[in-house]
């Protein structure tokens, strides 16, 4: 092989194919963004942007779709979830970085990565079979028939407790993004230089005097973004929520009762839609889906990117 | 504050730390209780060796769920490997390409979109144009789901390897893609294949996106142009089904794929804690 065939002409064609096949995934993330926001349009053309976000009538059979009810029920599931998950996320982080040495360091850090690692799938047959029948057992009936007696006002916010609704897949849900915040809380605590916490405890300071004034707020910005990821991923939270949450169209949604998110939504009627306004209107909602995923997560990193300057993190 | 007041905060936080990581981990325990207990019963050789049973009738297996299962996420780890691979070269080793910063915002962008984006996507692209539910369509969801892992995994590794070698490398006048395909790839090896094997664990516990790509089928077949089953969607629908023997086989189906998940993660794990890998 003459030499500039080998030298030039290698080079070339190799990186540029390594060029090209990475401007494949640009594509890719392209496509994606094209594809749901083409498909999109007919719904909004026929209800408009905003009319079909504050419609809260989701009836395949009249045509008629707003999707104010699983927009509504994403909400509610994701901050309910991501509020119960806070404290034990945090918790585990600490343990891991402040409060456990060694061998079980390691241990309870891979059995946190392991929440993460478990399909969705295996949490909502988990919760269908073991904790509905828990939670219809020992909360939402005493909690409904103690109600019924003393204060009959609640009720409506109640719902009917039939264990299958927003509660169960509320819990579920907490327990499934809790490995998010707190691997990325667990990082930000382990950057914290010991000196930090040397000079706290030089100064006679309790451990969690140096935890709750120098190890926290030090680390406050991937905690914060964990916290983000962790409701980014609660709002795309398919399978183990449709299997928990009923899925139902109809507000008002309630406590125990059923609800539906934007995901589940998607999932539970896209086999079923024939008409193209309701295949339309499916991807809409996936739009709309997307739009507040791309924000969630711009808003981690922004959050990450801003907190840490000047705070001598790496 | 009185130092006994100090003290006693200090003890209770410390108390409010273990119960809210025994809060976590007792769910942990009970879902991996369960899933071992009941799943354990619902291995046999039927369960490995045969179709499903027609709805309602006891017996049969989840052969085509597990074929399925193989081809399209194997086939997923190849479209997505090949261009995951290339992006994590182009994001390490030509760190001034000027498509860099785009290639970087886009793929950590996807890894954080839901996957069930990805089934929507899969289904306008590719399964109406064909005009009907296929693994392909399948993989190639699922392919977009692992893109960004792999993308970053490289490049993290690659990152690792010295720029001595790079360097050495040169020095022996050596063209820059003999370099990067004979000195730097080799010696990053073991951490590509970490990044591949931790994609491959992610996508193969997917079923959102299947829903409507792959669809499921209950029939065993090799050819990803058909419809496929896969055992996150098999799982899916035989729990949500009302009959007790499905609800058997659907624990079968946990326990296979949470072993075979954790298997993947396990050894993606040592192998970064053994060699220069990322993190």
């Amino acid at each position: 092989m003459p030499n500039w065939l080998y030298q030039r002409l290698g080079d070339r064609l190799f990186s540029l194919s390594i060029v090209i096949l990475a401007s494949g995934v640009i594509v890719a993330a392209l496509l994606v963004f094209w594809v749901l926001y083409r498909g999109s349009q007919e719904a909004f053309a026929t209800f408009g942007f905003w009319g079909f976000l504050t419609g809260s009538r989701w009836d395949a059979v009249r045509g008629m779709f707003g999707a104010w009810p699983p927009l509504l029920g994403t909400l509610i599931t994701s901050a309910a979830a991501l509020f119960l998950a806070f404290f034990p996320a945090l918790a585990t982080a600490l343990f891991v970085v402040e409060f456990s040495g060694g061998r079980l360091r390691e241990v309870v850090a891979y059995l946190i990565d392991l929440l993460a690692a478990l399909p969705s799938v295996v949490y909502g047959l988990w919760g269908i079979f073991v904790l509905v029948p828990v939670v219809r057992a020992y909360v939402e009936l005493p909690l409904f028939s103690w109600a019924a007696a003393h204060a009959p006002g609640l009720l409506p916010l109640l719902g009917p407790p039939t264990g299958i609704g927003l509660l169960s897949a509320i819990l579920v849900l907490a327990l499934m993004i809790v490995p998010y915040a707190s691997a990325l809380a667990r990082d930000a605590l382990a950057l914290v230089p010991q000196s930090q916490r040397e000079a706290m405890y030089a100064l006679g300071a309790t451990r969690w005097e140096v935890i709750r004034r120098v190890v926290i707020p030090y680390a406050r910005a991937g905690i914060f973004s964990g916290v983000v990821l962790a409701l980014a991923r609660a709002l795309g939270e398919t399978m183990a929520v449709t299997m928990l949450i009923g899925n139902s169209v109809n507000l008002p949604y309630t406590l125990f009762g059923p609800a539906a998110t934007m995901a589940s939504l998607i999932a539970n009627e896209f086999t079923e839609a024939e008409q193209d306004l309701h295949l339309s209107a499916l991807i809409a909602v996936g739009f709309v889906l997307l739009l507040i995923a791309l924000l969630t997560n711009l808003v981690a990193t922004w959050i990450l990117g801003r907190m840490s300057h000047g705070e001598g993190r790496k | 504050m009185s130092l006994r007041r100090r003290y006693f905060r200090d003890r209770l936080m410390q108390l409010l730390v273990y119960l809210g990581t025994l809060v976590v981990l007792l769910p942990l325990f009970f879902i991996l209780y369960y899933v071992f207990v009941q799943g354990i019963g619902a291995l046999n050789l039927e369960f490995f060796t045969r179709e499903p049973a027609p709805p309602g009738e006891a017996g049969g297996g989840m052969l085509p769920a597990i074929v399925g299962s193989l081809v399209v996420d194997l086939l997923a780890l190849f479209f997505a490997a090949v261009f995951g691979i290339a992006a994590g070269i182009l994001l390490a080793e030509y760190p001034d390409h000027p498509l860099n910063p785009f290639l970087r915002l886009v793929s950590d962008v996807m890894a954080g979109l839901p996957a069930i984006l990805m089934g929507l996507v899969a289904f306008v692209l590719v399964v109406k144009p064909m005009g009907h539910f296929s693994g392909l369509s399948g993989a190639v969801a699922l392919a977009l789901i692992m893109v960004p892992i792999i993308t970053r995994a490289t490049e993290g590794v690659l990152k690792l390897i010295p720029w001595e070698i790079t360097e050495a490398g040169l020095a022996l006048g050596l063209p820059r893609w003999r370099v990067i395909s004979s000195l730097v790839l080799p010696a990053a090896r073991g951490g590509i294949l970490t990044g591949l094997m931790l994609a491959l664990a992610r996508g193969a516990g997917e079923a959102a996106p299947l829903l409507f790509t792959a669809f499921g089928n209950p029939f065993l077949t090799l050819n990803p142009l058909e419809p496929m089953d896969t055992l996150p969607l098999k799982l899916y629908v035989y729990a949500i089904s009302p009959y007790e023997d499905w609800h058997r086989q659907a624990w079968g189906a946990a326990l296979i794929l949470a072993a075979a998940i954790m298997l993947a993660n396990y050894l993606a794990r040592r192998a970064t804690r053994t060699g220069g890998q990322p993190r």
